[in-house]
């Protein structure tokens, strides 16, 4: 018998082959955006140790149209984030029984999205508070 | 029934099919074919009409033709996909694009070499091993309907490599353990009759086990049977790393 002579397909451009992939690409990629409101936060955190007139520079920058418009792309991509990553959590964490009964992947999700739309109300709230 | 009906009507569709010859071992390419079909008809039907009317040497696998046996996993307008359980109809007007499983060499046609996957299944002890083995005579090992709803989802795994078709990540390392094994791995790990979960871990805590996983998700979502393996898989991520920190409490090996 003749040997084996399988053919092995390349991988190139395999995200790109399903929607899925491109959405867990997606998914992937708002850790960069993540990133990068870190490093304004920091900015920040480091500018109000550095007295007043430094903090006030950091804030006219974030109130600065690019910087709103920054906030705004971090807002719709830390969106996607949040859903993103509520829809895969089922899928990490041992099954939930509540009175016999196994919770559902979905109403799992819908419960985490709830919570985080709630807890960022909440904090919305808080800081509408202060002057 | 009369005729006309949804079920009895026939139409056509174009089926286009990966060929692939080991004997010429060029690239494989992509072959249609235009076939009658009714609307109970399968993509495995449509296959086996074009083998016994139109071209003979078309090769894939299959067995049951109920989705039960696992053989018939191909890519079905680039989903993983049983070509048995799967049907023309739903890729009207067509053509229904037909290809081997992905991540898996390719041995003849839509047939792959299954070598990986079935190798892999030997070192997962995918059998029970009993705390303190006994004779039949001495009876069954009991369970509670808990302690079966622990693992049962698990023990579904009807070994079709769906889900690796599914993994990106297997495809890009195929060292890595992959969805469907390491479902069939906790199927073990979850029985309260077994007593090899340590051994077992030492394969999910290595370089191959769930450590390469990022979490796609897609196995679960092609899964014929519901077995969820990216529920294995993100688990036992939970289990490897208290496992790795219970290292640091007194008392432990």
């Amino acid at each position: 018998m003749a040997a084996r002579r399988t053919y092995t397909r390349p991988m190139t451009g395999w995200w790109k082959r399903d929607p899925f992939f491109i959405r867990y690409m997606a998914r992937e990629a708002t850790a960069i955006f993540v990133y990068l409101y870190a490093i304004v936060l920091v900015a920040g955190l480091s500018a109000l140790a550095n007295g007043q007139e430094s903090f006030e520079a950091w804030l006219a920058m974030l109130r600065s149209p690019l910087g709103i418009a920054f906030q705004l792309v971090c807002l719709a991509v830390f969106a996607y984030h949040t859903w993103s990553w509520f829809v895969i959590m089922p899928k990490t964490m041992p099954p939930v029984v509540v009175a016999g009964k196994r919770v559902s992947g979905g109403t799992l999700t819908g419960a985490g999205v709830a919570a985080a739309v709630l807890a960022t109300l909440v904090i919305v709230a808080l800081a509408g508070l202060k002057p | 029934m009369p005729d006309g009906t949804a079920a009895t009507r026939t139409r056509t569709i174009e089926m286009q099919v990966m060929r692939y010859n080991p004997a010429t071992g060029n690239a494989p390419y992509m072959q249609s074919w235009t076939i009658p079909f009714t609307d109970d008809m399968s993509v495995l039907q449509g296959l086996q009409y074009i083998k016994d009317n139109l071209d003979g040497s078309l090769t894939y696998r299959w067995s049951c033709r109920m989705a039960i046996c696992g053989s018939c996993g191909m890519m079905i307008g680039g989903v993983p996909h049983l070509a048995c359980e799967t049907f023309l109809r739903n890729f009207l007007p067509g053509p229904v694009r037909v290809e081997p499983l992905e991540h898996f060499p390719i041995e003849r046609d839509l047939v792959v070499d299954a070598t990986d996957f079935f190798t892999k299944f030997e070192r997962i002890t995918p059998w029970l091993v009993p705390k303190d083995p006994k004779p039949v005579s001495e009876g069954e090992y009991l369970q509670t309907p808990a302690q079966l709803e622990e693992y049962e989802q698990f023990s579904h795994c009807i070994n079709c490599m769906l889900c690796y078709a599914a993994c990106p990540q297997y495809g890009l390392n195929k060292d890595f353990l992959g969805p469907g094994l390491t479902a069939l791995l906790h199927r073990y790990n979850a029985d309260s009759r077994d007593n090899a979960k340590a051994e077992r871990m030492e394969l999910v805590h290595s370089e191959e086990g769930v450590w390469s996983c990022t979490a796609v998700g897609y196995c679960s979502e092609v899964c014929p049977k519901q077995v969820d393996p990216a529920n294995a898989v993100n688990r036992n991520k939970t289990q490897s790393a208290i496992d790795w920190f219970a290292r640091f409490l007194p008392g432990r090996k």
